[in-house]
């Protein structure tokens, strides 16, 4: 069981969700607000551990007095405020936005979002089979993860986890502008030319699967991997004393990709290259 | 942080270019050679938090070297990082941001060749092939098609850069072929342009209060602007304190001319009484919207004017360092601010003790390299930082978490400039001109089918019509785009809209930046909106998606019905409005909430494609 540590006691506010009294701490988000209440409401940029970029925008809601729609991920909640989430306003705005993701990039691999897109009754096919598309080729060039910028949504979570927020490597960045942006590492090298120490913590908050270990590149790409088959288990990191968790997914008794538990409060999800990848020793059986 | 940096070594003009912006370095952690280790080397190391507070000295680095060499290789942008204790896949993100940076080689010209709207309207296009077909491969010159250079009452409008020691530039407008590619094979000779009063065809005339001295000074003499009544209002301004002058520009009703139309006093008071220190100033001088370069006029006509302004500003909200973000595309403009600033520096009108008042106030000019975003006020605090010019999502506002995080008040030049004659005429005097709610005078850039183009000052409240008049409209108008590519059209039997910020609503449009474009019937009107797709997609910051792929997804429906109208164009134009909503609705910035505002009032007031 992990502990999670109390902060400060917080004061609480008051405001209106979608008509009902809210009552959450001070410092909460919209989102958190809903999530408290129970709303379902689609996210993609947003993540656990990280400071939201709010630059996927399929979090929006509505705030009365507001000239736009804003995303419930990093707006704090204010004691006063009308919020409604579901209204025509809000829902048209996630369905473009759904739209034009899923006409430009491969969301194959990203999680919930299929069921989104019915929700929504989004249709990307409708911007026509000439619909500009990142046409990405995956980027293998190195033996333990794989780039695959085609299925990018740019919701610059990695960058944020090698960089300030996390790693401090500052490996990655986006390059570019507009529609021509990438993640990138300097001079757009290959990562073994980069400044990547491969902690594998960009792979750990990728929403989309644009980020990906080779095992996983290569059991998809032969059709091996299946993720029903697969049993997790949670164990501790015997390289050093600090004691990181593991989360070890198991496909055919082989490791297939190591994770890490995001509320654990010392490593919240993050591990260095040897707990991340340093795991073939263990089924070494010749 | 423990920076990587790769092999690549930059070459000695590369070197010489970092260093002469930085000093040379002071040990071989930050780049010296390795020879000249020195043993103290071994102990310590200069970098750490002291060299990354240096950060925003990126994009200063970043032109120096591309203005030495031209483009921006690996050896020189690993450099500049180990100077800066930048990580290079950051520094890499952010020189691949702006549009006059490359990181690839390419020839040490480059010849800007505007295609924006006024231009294209004045034959871009033809200008462009026959430009080329002259330059071709090997002439040592790249030819760039580029966004509105600010130039357009001088419509086509090209822009050589010579890469060296100095940099040197030419302007062509009107530009002919001939002309262009003179500018290009010799920057140093290319004939200099006409005065900026050229550019204000009222200038000379009797009533004006922003214009009278551009056409009537010497922009490079600061004796001649003070005899021409220079510096009344800083003196005026420390009779009354900073609070007086807050109270003053308060009282005089002026809003921001850079389209938000927000309160000045209100922002200015808003951001003095902020206990966080240092403030800032920052006086927004990207003027990029396209049609829009009265800023450019005014900087280049009194740039005393800004200098005096801009102290004013800092002087009542508690800056003592005031940032000017000039546009990179402006380099008359850049010469003479920088000749001003060391003037007034030199006479004690800037620096730590300015007209001996006991306050300390000076300016730093720092260049924009290309980015329309940059106008907008979060993102220029991004870029003069030395990140990526995105704009950031507000709250918290400027006025409380600005520039390095610190209160900050952001004004573009029209509005500074405006607070001289409110501190020089009293508050009552300047709030009389113009109408109740929009007070004083406003300049307007017209441009397009006009007999005199330029910058007109009329005060608030004139209509389309007399401002079209002034510049002599010609036969046949079509359409009136009011606001630049973030406005809207009107009709050419709307010209009684009177030009205040009401009245715009009112109508259904806005004054945004002060654009007046006007179009003949000879002006295809689907290119122009297609045009206007294309700016708004080149310059999207790519933050967000409703506008990243948005303003693609709009530019590619609008291909699709170039030639079609009616019931061919309907379902693309459904669209479009659907893609425009979202995107107005939930685009981060001002970029992707208007890029539609356009496209959408011609096909609504206009009937395009019907
Ligand atoms: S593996 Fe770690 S160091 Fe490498 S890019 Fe990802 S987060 Fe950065
Ligand atoms: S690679 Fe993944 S984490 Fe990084 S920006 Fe793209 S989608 Fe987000
Ligand atoms: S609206 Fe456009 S320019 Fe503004 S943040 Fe989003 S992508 Fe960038
Ligand atoms: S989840 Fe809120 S903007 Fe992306
Ligand atoms: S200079 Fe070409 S449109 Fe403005």
């Amino acid at each position: 069981m992990t502990v999670t540590p109390l902060g400060i006691p917080r004061r609480m506010l008051e405001f209106t969700l979608d008509g009902e009294e809210a009552r959450v701490p001070e410092g909460s988000t919209i989102l958190d607000a809903c999530r408290a209440a129970g709303k379902d409401i689609p996210t993609l940029c947003e993540g656990d551990t990280l400071r939201p970029k709010n630059a996927c925008r399929v979090c929006v809601v509505e705030v009365e007095g507001a000239r736009t729609l804003v995303p419930a991920c990093s707006r704090k909640a204010e004691p006063g405020m009308e919020v409604r989430t579901d209204t025509e306003r809000a829902r048209h705005s996630r369905k473009v936005v759904l739209e034009l993701l899923a006409s430009s990039v491969d969301l194959s691999t990203t999680p919930k979002v299929a069921g989104w897109l019915k929700e929504y009754e989004a249709k990307p096919d409708r911007f026509g089979p000439d619909a500009a598309r990142l046409n990405e080729e995956p980027r293998v060039d190195n033996d333990l993860y794989v780039r695959d910028y085609d299925k990018c949504i740019l919701c610059y979570k990695c960058v944020d986890a090698c960089g300030d927020q996390w790693q401090n490597s500052f490996a990655i960045s986006v390059a570019g502008r507009g529609f021509d942006a990438r993640i990138a590492v300097e001079h757009d090298a290959p990562l073994t030319d980069s400044a990547c120490v491969y902690c594998g913590n960009c792979i750990e908050v990728c929403p989309t699967g644009a980020l990906s270990f080779k095992s996983e590149f290569d059991m998809r790409a032969a059709g091996t991997w299946d993720e029903a088959r697969q049993t997790e288990t949670t164990t501790v990191c015997a390289y050093c004393g600090v004691g990181c968790n593991l989360t070890l997914h198991v496909q055919d008794n082989e490791i297939v990709k190591v994770t890490s538990p995001h509320d654990n409060p010392v490593t919240h999800g993050n591990l260095c290259i040897k707990g991340r990848f340093g795991y073939q020793h263990v089924q070494n059986r010749d | 942080m423990d920076l990587h940096f790769g092999d690549s070594k930059p070459t000695d003009e590369e070197r010489a270019a970092v260093d002469a912006l930085l000093g040379p370095p002071e040990s071989s952690w930050e780049g010296a050679a390795r020879d000249e280790m020195r043993a103290a080397d071994l102990r310590w190391a200069r970098g750490g938090r002291e060299a990354r507070d240096r950060r925003d000295l990126l994009l200063p680095g970043l032109h120096a070297v591309n203005d030495r060499i031209g483009w921006i290789s690996e050896g020189a942008l690993d450099y500049l990082c180990r100077r800066l204790t930048v990580p290079p896949a950051e520094a890499y993100g952010v020189a691949t941001f702006y549009a006059m940076f490359s990181v690839k080689p390419r020839p040490a010209t480059v010849l800007h060749v505007c295609t924006d709207l006024a231009c294209a309207a004045a034959g871009a296009p033809q200008l462009c092939a026959g430009i080329e077909a002259r330059l071709g491969p090997g002439s040592g010159v790249s030819v760039e098609r580029s966004p509105c250079l600010g130039l357009c009452e001088r419509a086509p409008a090209a822009l050589a850069v010579r890469a060296g020691d100095p940099v040197r530039t030419a302007v062509s407008a009107p530009a002919t072929v001939e002309a262009a590619v003179l500018a290009a094979s010799s920057p140093g000779s290319a004939p200099e342009e006409p005065p900026a009063a050229l550019a204000v065809p009222q200038a000379g005339q009797d009533g004006l209060t922003l214009l009278h001295r551009v056409g009537v000074v010497d922009p490079s003499s600061l004796d001649d602007y003070r005899a021409h009544g220079g510096y009344t209002a800083l003196r005026r301004a420390f009779e009354l304190g900073p609070a007086g002058v807050i109270r003053e520009v308060t009282d005089s009703g002026l809003v921001g001319r850079g389209g938000a139309a927000f309160p000045t006093g209100r922002k200015w008071q808003a951001t003095a009484s902020q206990p966080d220190r240092p403030h800032y100033l920052v006086c927004n001088a990207d003027e990029s919207e396209p049609g829009t370069f009265k800023d450019r006029v005014l900087m280049e006509g009194d740039p005393y004017a800004l200098v005096e302004a801009m102290t004013i500003a800092g002087y009542a909200t508690g800056a003592h360092k005031g940032y000017l973000y000039l546009r990179g595309e402006y380099p008359r403009a850049l010469r003479l601010l920088e000749h001003a600033i060391t003037q007034a520096r030199a006479r004690g009108l800037l620096g730590d003790d300015v007209l001996g008042q006991g306050y300390a106030f000076d300016i730093e000019i720092r260049r924009g390299a290309g980015a329309y975003i940059c106008g907008e006020e979060t993102a220029l605090f991004n870029s003069i930082e030395g990140y990526r010019g995105e704009p950031r999502s507000k709250p918290p506002f400027p006025v409380e978490k600005g520039l390095f995080g610190k209160p900050t008040v952001e004004n573009n030049v029209e509005t500074l400039v405006n607070v001289l004659p409110v501190l020089t005429m009293g508050a009552p005097a300047y709030a009389a001109i113009g109408t109740g709610r929009s007070t004083g005078p406003k300049l307007f850039c017209v441009s397009g089918s006009v007999e005199r183009p330029g910058v007109y000052e009329v005060p608030f409240g004139a209509t389309l019509g007399e401002v079209l008049t002034l510049a002599g409209v010609r036969e046949g108008l079509r359409a009136v785009l009011l606001g630049g590519a973030a406005g809207g059209f009107v009709r050419a039997d709307e010209l009684d809209v009177p030009l205040t910020f009401e009245g715009t609503r009112e109508a259904g449009t806005t004054l945004g930046s002060g654009v007046v474009m006007a179009f003949d019937d000879s002006v295809p009107l689907p290119r122009l909106l297609l045009r206007i797709a294309e700016f708004f997609r080149d310059e999207s910051c790519g933050q967000c998606v409703p506008c990243r792929v948005g303003t693609v997804r709009q530019e590619e429906a609008l291909h699709r019905i170039v030639e079609r109208t009616g019931a061919d164009a309907a379902g693309d134009i459904a669209l479009l409005r659907e893609v425009g909503r979202a995107m107005r609705d939930a685009s981060i910035c001002g970029l992707g909430q208007t890029a539609w505002n356009a496209v959408e009032s011609a096909i609504d007031r206009l009937g395009a494609y019907e």
